[in-house]
């Protein structure tokens, strides 16, 4: 609700910004400002509207950029920018101008005072700079990284005097077993699960509450970003390739039990799927829950808008509370389910890496294994 | 126009599959509801397997 109505808020300018210059098409600006949601951004910008005076107003705070150009290290507030993001405002600073463009820094080449734009609306005489900034995303991923150092070594500290927690800390001691217990030990095994148990339970963790951090009307979208879901992809396809013992090995290169000639052709196959496809899929899945069902919620919000022609204000505005309700319900659930998910099957590739198959086999007169009940079983989950 | 009709075939058959899973596993569970946990971790897997799937190609029809 709380959600819905901010955004309403937030909302209500595209469509009486009609005022600011000749005719809106609504659809357009609804894209539009979903668009810039889904993306990271420079300020933290919560709601604008146009005063009686006709300015538009900005409510938010600005956040430092941080760039390095061909002049070396540059910062600045963001503020400088003036809201703008279609290459207008021009800042110099460092002996540089800068301009930004769709939420992208550019660095204007020697002697151009203006951006110049190609038919595709993209700069010809401006380069993009590498971009250090702390955006929005950046903010939410410190925020969040310092509230669970806070809880996680309170509830640390109070195992050392007390066998029950107190406070938050029963909040967060169900879910820690929950992480050990039900998806940590079942899936990677009880002789190494010790050891990913604080990966596991980090990632659960931040991946949760940054979920539940972006249904939140502050318009956080930071499990949204590709960069973020692929750097834990990668943390993941770091760890279980580093932790891999000589059996997941051998089974990705020279897979036993299988004729020769295939035995190439099968490590081509588990080579792609170890190191691209596993951790491709993780990031994909976050990414693209996340950001469609920001876009759904949204999408039903401007319902309000869109639809205030053919059903009226009060039907429109009341379809479109339903509606987005509901869902920001279900998004509360797929918050949940998609931290679960990426534990689980990150749990899932560390289990199959560090599997230790201590069972006997049977060796033909090749020396080669013949597979057992237990292996095709393993080989088929 | 062709992404969209290719992100319609793209539900249909991310909306066959889940309903594949969920079926089985519900068909599972009646028969053996004791074994009904690990009936349904293996449901989410696969759930996100597809779902993966299904992201990924309608991520790159995009």
């Amino acid at each position: 609700m709380l959600f819905a109505s901010t955004i309403a808020l937030a909302e209500t300018p595209v469509k009486d910004g009609a005022n600011d210059g000749g005719q809106i098409d609504t659809k357009t600006e609804v894209e539009e400002y979903i668009l810039h949601h889904i993306q990271d951004s420079h300020d933290f910008h919560l709601f604008s509207y146009t005063n009686d005076a006709g300015e538009r107003k900005h409510i938010g705070f600005p956040l430092p950029v941080i760039i390095w150009t061909s002049n070396g290290l540059t910062t600045f507030m963001s503020s400088e920018f003036h809201h703008d993001d279609s290459g207008q405002v021009i800042v110099e600073k460092n002996g540089l101008k800068f301009t930004k463009i769709h939420s992208k820094i550019y660095e204007l080449d020697a002697g151009a005072s203006t951006v110049a734009f190609d038919e595709d609306h993209h700069a010809t005489n401006a380069h993009k700079v590498l971009d250090f900034s702390i955006t929005k995303s950046v903010v939410g991923v410190l925020l969040i990284g310092l509230l669970m150092f806070v809880w996680f070594s309170r509830l640390a500290k109070q195992y050392k005097k007390k066998a029950i927690p107190t406070g938050f800390g029963r909040v967060l001691e169900p879910l820690v077993l929950y992480v050990r217990d039900e998806i940590a030990r079942p899936n990677i095994g009880e002789k190494h699960y010790r050891r990913f148990t604080g990966y596991l339970m980090t990632v659960f963790f931040f991946i949760w509450i940054l979920n539940l951090l972006g249904l939140t009307p502050f318009g956080f979208n930071v499990t949204g970003q590709l960069a973020v879901t692929a750097c834990l992809a990668i943390f993941t396809l770091i760890i279980y390739t580093a932790s891999g013992n000589k059996d997941y090995w051998m089974h990705i290169l020279w897979m036993p039990g299988v004729p020769i000639l295939i035995r190439p052709v099968l490590a081509l196959i588990e080579l792609a799927g170890a190191l691209i496809i596993k951790p491709f899929s993780l990031l994909v899945r976050l990414f693209a829950n996340i950001s469609a069902g920001h876009i759904v919620v949204m999408s039903l919000i401007a319902i309000m808008f869109t639809l205030k022609k053919s059903l009226g204000v009060v039907g429109a505005t009341s379809l479109s509370l339903v509606l987005s309700f509901f869902i920001t319900l279900i998004e509360v659930l797929v918050a949940f389910l998609q931290a679960y998910i990426f534990t689980m099957l990150s749990a899932l590739f560390i289990g199959m890496a560090v599997a230790e198959h201590d069972h006997d086999h049977d060796h033909d007169d090749h020396g080669h294994e013949i597979p057992d009940a237990e292996d095709v079983r393993a080989d088929f989950i | 126009m062709y992404n969209l009709i290719g992100a319609g075939l793209i539900v249909i058959g991310a909306g066959i599959g889940l309903g594949q899973i969920g079926g089985k596993a519900m068909e599972g569970i009646a028969r053996q509801p004791e074994a009904t946990g690990k009936i349904q971790t293996a449901m989410i897997i696969i759930a996100a397997l597809l779902e993966g799937l299904a992201f990924g190609a309608l991520f790159l029809g995009k």
